[in-house]
């Protein structure tokens, strides 16, 4: 879409353009393609010899385990924070829909926590589930649940993603409550008067109609699942036991930031950029299809 | 309401209510325990109804922040937050509307280069480029400045579309009467575009507000001096290590201190955030 009627000036465009260009140029460009260089580079740990390595950065990072090991984890923290986040979220979208004494109370409180930063919501459970003083512990405890994740791995995970899960909620009820009100009612009332009750309605009409929405919001939770949960483990669990939590991100930031590794972060920074790029491709084909039906 | 059905109707109500719960719990906790003394934080099983330090719990944290890892006051961090929000919400917001402006209304060379260049930020969050982009605050002599928590993140692609999207939606006679009564392009955009554009302005504040309030890395990488921390990371470097060491009363009350303004932007303007949440994703 274009317009008809547009001004002329020889140079007021660019300087409009030009503030966020020169961000754009200075603090995205700029180091993105530093980065491309530097997973090329290989430096000594004294940073006084430095050697142009062509692919031997990542060569070395998919024969490490530890890097195909925080792979792994990712995938697994990824995918249970997208499958159980958007479940639960679109059980209470599904029931706060419609008429409903109290519906807006609902929908209020249940929006809020978008406010929280992932930081504080890591904390937050942090404190819940502490093994000295969390008063989660004390009543897992009580069933006979042993609960410390400093000492299992699979129970750090877990806290990072119920932090993270708990976090989201609040996004995707609000977009599944958005797709829920563009279903036309008259459809659901034709098939109410052909007899279907509310769960047959809701698997053969309102599942199906909902589908983009769910598949748009899954896209949002894994970019959510691999980049924003920095906040959250860093803030929880640091990546341990034993690496258990330590999700890519974290690891770039562990490999770069605290052990200097110049040319193996950078690599892994690559590797991100990759799937990131993939994921947005994925997520505006997606909005293109929408628009053209 | 499409039949009568009392049992679903009351099965929708303990669902609803169970999630609310989910998502009150901790944030009730947290509360409970920023009004408790040290002491009665430690004590295990902790009570379940407030205590009687909360304005002494706040008030020492507000100016004294925790003696356990850092002891830097938050309110120092509060101001500090709040820059950065205002800083990044308000830049985003303008340099995002003079950019699309100027798409919208002027045809000129690279116009398209420009756009792509915008849209490709997306793929670029900082997280993929974390050493390069504090170096390059660094050469700028921007780490420790309200600068360099802000600048580099003032960028927006998804502001910049969602104004040229609205701008493409103005009625060209607009434009066409601005011009025959001889307004030049900046007189139209202020008096004209702007105040067209207040809905769209007030529901992206609140989106980057959130945003700039609860940014977290880069904060980490960019400051390094007590004066200049955020609240958010001021939180994590209360918890040295070790979850007994940590003094929780304290941290509970930056918790709920560092929710509490994002918090009150979506109450207050809860019409805008929905509308800018759903709309700045499509």
């Amino acid at each position: 879409m274009e317009k008809r009627v547009r001004f002329r000036s020889p140079w007021l465009p660019y300087a409009l353009v030009l503030p966020q260009i020169a961000v754009t140029l200075v603090f995205f460009f700029w180091p993105a393609a530093e980065t491309v260089y530097y997973s090329a580079l290989l430096q000594d740990a004294f940073a006084s010899k430095i050697q142009f390595v062509w692919f031997d950065n990542f060569i070395a990072l998919f024969q490490d385990p530890h890097y195909l090991a925080s792979f792994k984890v990712t995938a697994l923290f990824s995918t249970l924070v997208a499958v159980s986040g958007l479940a639960v979220s679109l059980l209470l979208a599904v029931f706060a829909d419609r008429a409903l004494r109290g519906a807006s109370i609902y929908k209020t409180l249940l929006i809020w926590p978008y406010a929280v930063a992932p930081a504080v919501a890591g904390v937050l459970w942090l404190f819940l589930l502490s093994p000295s003083i969390g008063i989660l512990t004390y009543a897992l405890r009580s069933v006979g649940v042993e609960w410390n994740y400093y000492v299992h791995g699979g129970q750090a995970l877990l806290l990072i993603c119920v932090a993270a899960v708990w976090k989201q909620i609040s996004y995707n009820f609000l977009f599944f409550l958005a797709g829920l009100q563009s279903i036309p009612g008259s459809l659901i009332e034709a098939a109410a008067i052909d007899g279907a009750g509310p769960v047959r309605r809701f698997w053969t009409i309102v599942f199906p109609l909902l589908s983009p929405t769910a598949f748009f919001l899954l896209v949002v939770n894994i970019v959510y699942a691999f980049f924003d949960t920095f906040a959250i483990v860093d803030s929880t669990t640091q990546g341990g036991p034993a690496q258990a939590t330590q999700i890519l991100v974290f690891k770039i930031y562990q490999d770069g930031v605290q052990a200097l590794d110049l040319g193996g972060s950078a690599a892994q920074s690559v590797v991100l950029m990759v799937i990131v790029i993939v994921l947005t491709v994925v997520q505006f084909r997606w909005v293109e299809r929408k628009v053209q039906y | 309401m499409i039949e009568r059905r009392p049992l679903l109707t009351v099965v929708r109500h303990v669902v609803l209510i169970g999630g609310v719960a989910l998502v009150m719990f901790p944030v009730y906790i947290a509360f409970v325990a920023s009004t408790l003394s040290f002491q009665e934080v430690l004590h295990v099983p902790m009570r379940l109804w407030p205590g009687d330090h909360l304005l002494e719990n706040y008030a020492a944290v507000i100016a004294h922040g925790s003696s356990q890892g850092s002891s830097a006051p938050v309110g120092t961090m509060m101001v500090n937050s709040l820059v950065m929000a205002l800083v990044i919400a308000i830049g985003k917001i303008a340099i995002s509307v003079i950019s699309a402006f100027a798409m919208v209304y002027f045809r000129f060379p690279l116009r398209q280069t420009f756009f792509w260049m915008i849209f490709i930020t997306l793929m670029l969050p900082v997280e993929v480029r974390i050493l390069p982009t504090y170096q390059v605050a660094a050469q700028l002599k921007l780490v420790d400045t309200y600068a360099g928590l802000t600048l580099p993140l003032i960028a927006s692609a998804t502001a910049t579309f969602l104004f040229r999207q609205f701008f493409l939606t103005i009625p060209d006679e607009y434009a066409e009467a601005a011009r025959i009564d001889g307004a030049g392009p900046m007189r139209f955009f202020w008096d004209v575009v702007l105040p067209l554009s207040r809905t769209n302005i007030a529901a992206l504040f609140v989106i980057m507000f959130i945003y700039g309030w609860n940014q977290y890395l880069w904060p980490l990488l960019v400051t390094t001096q007590e004066s200049m921390y955020v609240t958010v990371i001021g939180i994590k470097r209360m918890i040295p290590g070790g979850d007994a060491a940590a003094e929780w009363h304290l941290v509970m009350a930056t918790a709920i201190l560092a929710m509490l303004p994002p918090a009150l932007v979506v109450l207050l303007m809860q019409r805008w955030f929905v509308r800018g949440l759903v709309e700045t994703e499509k």
